[in-house]
């Protein structure tokens, strides 16, 4: 009896919590159905924002630069990311406290303090725009693939790459066949959070921006105080529920047990 | 030339790497110092730093620090209950934690602070219902206490996630053999449970502590523009007043603010802290 | 006329400042079961590992049938590595691991397949081809890791304690399987192992190392039972090593006894080790031996007891079938033949194991 009350009040809690954390997410998406442009009052059931969307340059622009911009920063962290893990584990004891120490500096750094001095050194040699903003995307994204690479390094038996060249592998047969496979988890990982931080990210890409360029999160900025278009709501909706699908099937349908391949296939 | 050679050849991979912590994490940091320590007419001085003490400023640190001190507080609190009411309901498998938590980041997180306003504001839903079963609204908006809704909400994840992490990895021989010993549930908690998440509450705490600290754009959204934090004092001295020099001074001391705080909570090791998310 | 396939050629190497090898000479035979044997840190795996490919000696060559291969890498080399902690490739499984090299090879898929199948016969793995890594034992590990190596047919088989993981009574059958594997294929066999007795049951010949320097080389009968230096000695085998002086020829004085001895050629009166083996002393009456003591300790040790007898500072470590009561006084008495006398070691690091203890 006791144990069934504490289940329910588990199952409660985790309700409010529930509650608490998708409460603005369903105002969000209510608002984008909503035929008034007001933010308080209901006009009744619409999808005018959602056709409007396709036909908005700026929004459509802002989504491109940032699905690039995520892109392409999580793409090059994690080449140089990975690279950098591997060389730091072979590093002696100093250097490698001292490398991991450098590592967590973007992390540790408030974001503000990160943003600001990105943009006084880019001053110095690029104008601020869509080039500054990568780079200083790039730049906080690498320890995101270098703390999640890491474990997974340190956890490998690294002699298997000696064993692969031992076999008559030369060195980058074994790298690519034999060490990136065992870091594959991690190197996803490390990437789709690079990517995420990357989308979700406002504060470092306002100051680094200039005049010109704009992410979905700087033009919402900058649209705060004449008040958000509509359309942005619409937006975000299909995005979340985008997103939403594809973590359900990654999460929820276990995917297809890999066959015993057979060493002649 | 010896010591060359005793140099493993595989640190080489990290060449790309380092050269990039030189360029864009080591350089933009002197840089931030060499404005913070000259004055508007070129020359060198302390002043920039030590506009902290600033009454305005001061008080807009000792705010923030408030908040960040009760956000990550608040935190705390909220993450052990979930934390072991997912354990004891079998819930923190199949990803479902992180599923959860991960999922609220993919909506712009400026777009949910917004839609915080309008749930908080004086006619707003959470108001509105409210009235309807009877109880006097609340007077929350543009207050310290929405400043914190805002920030619990946004960082609630970043201390739930390592926590979790931590106890999922207790073994649950060792509950058993707690038990066994004749150990209550809050003995257990108290001494095994607890003691084995300290180093996932600890990455959470400098996830949470840090950005609570100076993010601008909660305060400036949930204050209403009248309550201002020390991040909002910084944007304002680039965008608005354009002194360089007097904002590059006031990150700094934040940065040393920040830095000092974070030494007395975790020795050095915030390791893992990447993987703690996914 | 000695078919000598691999020769070390005054190897040095260093890590961090710290010399691991020191000037090593070594001459491998064909077919031959050769076993470097020493303490950790001795430099054994390190050598392993230059024959491998996967260090570069400071100075010296390392000679394949004449030809210098020192700078080849790893991929290179007629010769293949059985890891000390299997490093078997945990994405594929035990068939996918043993095709790894030959694949590499680009042999044909049905000399591939057949290879494969006669490999894990050889190592009694029929059956497990299509199993992951992960679901073997250590055991069954070692044996994949042995077969993928051998499918090679490498001039040379490098095995770096490969049954260092293994509980004893595995140990025990592997040793056995390792000897009728190597019958079987008919390739030399350069093993490195801290387990004297896995040396002394398995190699044709044995080189003992300490400090990056080879104490002495030769068959495990003639290791045991001459051992040149007081290393060597305490190292194989339980030993007494104690101080005595050469009187004369067949003449050395223990403890002030003189007690006969076979080995001549020492100076008249030159202080020397005396190495003496547990299992060569006899305990009879307090009056019958030449030395008499205390017994101080005695342990059932299943096939016999180990007894220590204390005479005069010195405790002598004895094993006997027959039980002696603790506090009886007892005497002891040797054979001339089984007396080892040594020289005292001249240079400081064959000294260096007694200090260390």
């Amino acid at each position: 009896m006791v144990e069934k009350i504490k289940d329910w009040v588990s199952r409660f809690y985790i309700g409010i919590i529930m509650i608490f954390l998708y409460a603005p997410i369903l105002v969000l998406i209510v608002l984008s159905f909503n035929d008034s442009r007001s933010r308080v009052t209901w006009g009744g059931f619409t999808l005018n924002w959602y056709q409007r969307l396709f036909s908005n340059r700026q929004i459509k622009e802002a989504l491109a630069t940032t699905l690039i911009l995520a892109l392409m920063s999580a793409l090059i962290a994690t080449v140089v990311g990975v690279l950098g893990a591997l060389g730091i584990h072979a590093m002696r004891q100093r250097n490698y406290k001292i490398m991991m120490i450098l590592t967590n500096i973007p992390m540790l750094n408030a974001d503000i303090v990160t943003g600001i001095a990105l943009m006084l050194w880019f001053v110095h040699f690029i104008p601020l725009g869509f080039g500054s903003v990568l780079l200083a995307h790039i730049t906080f994204n690498i320890p995101y693939v270098i703390l999640s690479v890491m474990p997974k390094i340190k956890q490998m038996n690294l002699s298997i790459y000696e064993a692969a060249r031992d076999l008559g592998a030369n060195a980058v047969y074994a790298f690519f066949k034999i060490i990136l496979p065992q870091l594959t988890g991690g190197i996803l990982s490390g990437f789709f959070m690079a990517f995420t931080m990357s989308m979700d990210d406002f504060v470092i890409t306002y100051f680094t921006k200039g005049a010109g360029v704009n992410t979905l999160s700087t033009m919402i900025y900058g649209e705060i105080r004449k008040g958000i278009k509509p359309e942005m709501y619409a937006l975000s909706t299909i995005i979340f529920v985008f997103v939403f699908m594809i973590l359900l099937v990654v999460n929820y349908f276990p995917s297809r047990k890999k066959e015993e391949k057979s060493y002649i296939g | 030339m010896n010591k060359l050679k005793s140099v493993n050849p595989r640190s080489w991979l990290s060449s790309p790497y380092v050269l990039w912590v030189i360029g864009f994490t080591l350089i933009p940091m002197i840089v931030i110092f060499r404005y913070a320590l000259t004055g508007r007419d070129g020359g060198f001085t302390l002043d920039n730093i030590l506009a902290i003490a600033d009454p305005i400023h001061m008080k807009a640190m000792i705010f923030s620090l408030e908040i960040a001190l009760g956000c990550t507080f608040v935190c705390i609190l909220l993450s052990y209950p979930l934390v072991m009411a997912l354990r004891r309901l079998n819930m923190g498998k199949q990803g479902f934690m992180i599923f959860v938590l991960i999922l609220p980041m993919w909506m712009n997180f400026i777009l949910r602070i917004l839609a915080w306003q309008m749930i908080l504001s004086s006619n707003g839903i959470l108001n509105f219902l409210l009235q309807k079963v009877g109880i006097e609204p609340l007077a929350i908006a543009n207050t310290g206490t929405a400043i914190m809704i805002g920030v619990v909400y946004d960082y609630l994840p970043f201390m739930v996630l390592p926590i979790f992490n931590a106890i999922s990895e207790i073994d649950e021989d060792i509950i058993e053999a707690a038990k066994d010993l004749g150990a209550g549930s809050l003995t257990i908690f108290r001494k095994i449970i607890f003691p084995l998440s300290v180093p996932g509450l600890l990455s959470g705490i400098v996830m949470v502590f840090v950005p609570s600290m100076t993010s601008f754009v909660i305060s400036d959204i949930l204050g209403g523009g009248k309550l201002q934090l020390i991040g909002n004092i910084i944007e304002q001295e680039f965008t608005k007043s354009v002194n360089w020099n007097l904002g590059s001074g006031l990150s700094v001391s934040l940065m040393i603010f920040v830095l000092i705080s974070m030494a007395f909570t975790t020795k050095n090791e915030v390791e893992g802290k990447g993987s703690a998310i996914w | 006329m000695k078919d000598v396939i691999l020769e070390l050629d005054s190897i040095s190497k260093s890590f961090d400042g710290k010399k691991i090898l020191n000037n090593m000479n070594l001459e491998i035979k064909r077919n031959e079961f050769i076993t470097l044997l020493g303490p950790s840190g001795c430099g054994k795996s390190t050598t392993l590992r230059i024959i491998g490919g996967f260090e570069k000696p400071d100075e010296g060559r390392v000679l394949f049938e004449g030809k210098d291969i020192t700078g080849l890498s790893p991929d290179k080399r007629n010769v293949n590595t059985v890891f000390q902690k299997y490093s078997l490739f945990p994405h594929m499984n035990v068939e996918e691991n043993i095709a790894f090299g030959l694949k590499l090879k680009k042999k044909s898929a049905q000399y591939i397949k057949d290879k494969v199948a006669y490999a894990l016969k050889l190592v009694n793995m029929d059956g497990y081809g299509k199993r992951k890594p992960t679901s073997l034992s250590g055991g069954q590990q070692q044996r994949v890791a042995i077969a993928r190596a051998i499918v090679n047919e490498p001039e040379i088989l490098l095995l770096d304690e490969p049954l260092g993981a293994l509980d004893l009574k595995l140990r025990h059958g592997m040793q056995r399987e390792l000897i009728k594997i190597k019958k079987e294929v008919g390739i030399t066999f350069v093993y490195v192992t801290h387990d004297q007795e896995e040396a002394l049951t398995m190699s044709d010949r044995i080189i003992v190392m300490n400090k990056g320097i080879i104490q002495q080389m030769g068959t495990s009968k003639s290791i045991y039972d001459e051992p040149q230096n007081a290393f060597v000695a305490d190292f194989i085998g339980d030993s007494n090593i104690i101080d005595g002086i050469m009187r004369e020829d067949c003449l050395v004085e223990i403890q002030n006894v003189p007690i006969l001895c076979v080995d001549t050629g020492f100076g008249k009166d030159e202080p020397v080790d005396v190495v003496i083996r547990p299992e060569d002393l006899v305990i009879v009456g307090e009056n019958e031996g030449f030395l008499s003591g205390r017994v101080i300790s005695i342990i059932f040790k299943g096939a016999y007891y180990e007894i220590k007898v204390q005479v005069g500072d010195y405790d002598w470590s004895v094993q006997s079938v027959n039980p002696a009561p603790i506090g009886d006084m007892v005497g002891l008495t040797i054979l001339p033949d089984n007396i080892q006398i040594m020289h005292k070691p001249h240079s400081k690091d064959a000294e260096v194991i007694k200090e260390d203890e």
